[in-house]
């Protein structure tokens, strides 16, 4: 009886704590009277609402907290991590077919997915290498402008530009790999940080080549085997060939699912590499440098690897980025997104490929799923983040499965289990 | 008798801090040799400096006829000497078998599964642990792993810095163990570094002393044992 007595007192606490906190935010709204001087009205309703929803929520967790200490449940999260990555495959494959869903998902899909792939992208160099990018947007810019330069000045097709664009952003991850091979951790941070937004001034100030702030327009959207996807039914368009309706969801479709594709070439080369002799090396490289040196490994160029995969498919996915938007400009190669893809790695468990998918669904998908929300957006954002910090602080997926089992490892360990000993 | 390893005058600096003055010594075939000293006299510098870091700034590091003074790091490695570096350095977030894969790195598949077999004979407590993370082994099982991980490449030479540290006497002794049934059975040259002198002597054919980055003494490993300056030094200093 006492107990609940307890938790009625700390939630209470909390409530009164977010009645603070609260009352100058949602406790009064902002307003004009009709002379126009600004007015400040009460809502006690929203308030109460607010405050009583923490309490609640307060009481929830104790009691779940309780109730967990008392049945110690069995742990299972590797049984539905199993089934987790298959089913959200098959959901990514069908999603464009699902005929309820409005134009607008798939796009936001889209969207995600190039922020899965950034984020797998990423995750070569630092939840494999172990090597701090806080510039990873740079090479994302390199794809984004090379494809484009290319594609508006030579008039060549997204699909030639492709894997021109993801060589370039590779040379420039090589190129500013090479000055900070010797820098680790924060130092390593900061020089990257530094070519990322060094990246972005140069484009934005090299208006001849680039057309700085105005960016380019006429980016030319992605062929299928040549079929353009527009509103007319010419002979030359996929709708006109395959004598269809022209909609825009099949452009939509055809877009995400060229994300979709290269996002999953980059899933299967980080899996194919990392049970390989050079993905090891990335992880024992994270873990002890002097180590890997007296191991017979070539930290210099294993760590240019590195830079160089991840830089290109960070390319990759910037001219995705721009094909698919027709138009850029320096904006969309900010520091912030250089942020929000690390972001996405760290939340997703620095290391797990799943782990990404998912934090790349909260920190892209939820803001523009929220679009509606408007103001409260950052706010439930923020909340978020704060939440996954503190109920998964290695991230959602933190388990770091050994990239080589024996078959034999097996046997031998069933059998000391069955003697006790596992 | 062909000496696997030779070291004519080395000296090595950290900065300006010389931490080894004209270092000479050698290591023959099928020997194990042992380096005493006491803290800070520039035994760890000695096993690396073999390795390349920091590099001899003045004198020649030979191994099997071949100038290695000048080799980067890595292929130092490739070239069949391995290390067991001071302080273990194993992969604390891989699993123990990731782990001995990584020291196979520079042999091929087909003798990886051979050597996997050799090490974990000679570790059965390795092979019940094959799964779990390197981290979470007790001391000693680290130790044990990161011998199987220099052990891995089937190294000519093996270079060994204090592999009893903060180990048990009898894990201690079952590592001396090994060591001597690997000298026997498989005439693996080792180089080791050891602050436990009196077993360290024992198990040795020869032995240096290491004191300020010079070598003062050398000699069979039961002369050194017999001198009064080492056992002063070396062997009674606690007692
Ligand atoms: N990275 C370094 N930078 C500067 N000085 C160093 C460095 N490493 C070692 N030293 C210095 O070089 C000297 C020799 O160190 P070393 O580690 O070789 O000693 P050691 O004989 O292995 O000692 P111990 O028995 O304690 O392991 C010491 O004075 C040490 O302070
Ligand atoms: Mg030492």
């Amino acid at each position: 009886m006492s107990r609940l007595a307890d938790m009625l007192k700390d939630a209470g606490v909390v409530a009164f704590f977010a009645l603070l906190v609260f009352a100058p935010f949602i406790g009064v709204q902002l307003g004009s009277n009709l002379r126009g001087a600004l007015t400040l009205a009460p809502t006690p309703m929203t308030l109460a609402v607010a405050v009583a929803v923490v309490f609640c929520a307060r009481l929830a967790v104790l009691t779940l907290a309780q109730h967990r200490a008392a049945v110690t449940l069995p742990r299972m999260p590797v049984r539905v991590q199993d089934y987790l990555a298959p089913a959200m495959l098959v959901l990514g494959v069908v999603l464009p077919f699902l005929p309820f869903l409005p134009n607008a998902y798939i796009d936001t899909a889209t969207l995600i997915l190039i922020y899965v792939m950034l984020g797998w992208g990423l995750n070569i160099v630092v939840g494999l290498a172990g090597l701090l990018d806080l510039g990873y947007v740079a090479f994302y810019a390199v794809g984004a402008y090379s494809f484009a330069l290319l594609a508006t000045n030579f008039d060549l097709s997204f699909w030639e530009c492709l894997p021109i664009a993801g060589i370039l952003a590779a040379c420039w991850g090589i190129f500013l790999g090479f000055p900070v091979l010797r820098l680790r951790g924060d130092y390593l941070a900061i020089v990257t940080l530094a070519f990322g937004e060094i990246i972005r001034l140069v484009i934005t100030n090299w208006v001849s080549l680039t057309g700085g702030p105005n960016g380019i327009l006429g980016i030319p959207h992605p062929t299928l085997f040549g079929l353009k996807f527009t509103m007319s039914a010419d002979p030359g368009t996929f709708a006109g060939f395959f004598h269809i309706d022209p909609t825009p969801r099949q452009h939509l479709t055809f877009l995400y699912y060229i994300i979709l594709a290269l996002a999953l070439i980059t899933n299967w080369v980080t899996l194919r590499l990392r049970k390989q002799p050079l993905g090891r090396a990335w992880e024992a490289l994270r873990e002890d440098e002097i180590a890997c040196r007296s191991l017979g490994i070539n930290v210099r160029n294993t760590k240019l690897t590195a830079f160089a995969i991840g830089a290109m498919f960070g390319g990759f996915a910037g001219s995705f980025f721009a094909t698919r938007e027709g138009f850029i400009s320096p904006d969309s190669f900010v520091f912030m997104e250089s942020a929000t893809v690390l972001s996405i790695v760290v939340l997703g468990g620095a290391g797990s490929q799943l782990g990404v998918v998912l934090a790349a669904i909260v920190m892209a998908g939820v803001p523009a799923l929220m679009q509606s929300l408007q103001i409260y957006r950052m706010l439930i954002f923020g909340l978020a983040l704060v939440a996954i910090m503190v109920f998964k602080p290695r991230g959602f997926i933190a388990q770091r499965r050994p990239s080589v089992t024996l078959g034999a490892t097996k046997r031998i360990g069933a059998e000391f289990i069955s003697q006790g000993r596992g | 008798m062909s000496a696997v390893l030779e070291l004519h005058g080395v000296s090595a600096f950290y900065g300006p801090v010389q931490a080894l003055r004209e270092v000479s010594l050698h290591v023959n075939e099928g020997e194990i040799v042992t380096l005493i000293g006491a803290n800070g006299a520039g035994k760890s510098t000695l096993m690396m400096t073999i390795f390349g870091q920091p590099r001899a700034r003045t004198g020649e590091i030979v191994y099997h006829g071949e100038n290695i003074t000048a080799v980067p790091t890595f292929e130092i490695a490739r070239k069949g000497i391995a290390q067991s570096p001071e302080g273990r350095r194993i992969f604390p977030r891989m699993s123990v078998e990731e782990n001995l894969l990584m020291g196979a790195q520079v042999v091929n598949y087909a003798d990886y599964a051979k050597n996997l077999d050799m090490v974990s004979e000679l570790f059965p407590r390795l092979r019940e642990r094959f799964t779990q993370r390197g981290g979470t082994l007790s001391g000693g099982e680290q130790q044990m792993l990161a011998i199987a991980r220099a052990l891995m490449s089937k190294p000519r030479l093996l270079l060994l810095d204090e592999p009893s540290l903060g180990l048990a006497p009898l894990v201690i002794k079952q590592i001396f163990g090994v060591l001597r049934q690997l000298n026997r059975e498989t005439g693996l040259t080792v180089l080791l570094v050891e602050q436990n002198a009196n077993q360290a002597l024992r198990l040795a054919h020869r032995g240096y002393v290491l004191v300020n980055g010079a070598i003062t003494l050398e000699g069979t490993g039961s002369e050194l044992l017999a001198l009064p300056e080492v056992r002063s030094a070396y062997l009674e200093g606690g007692h």
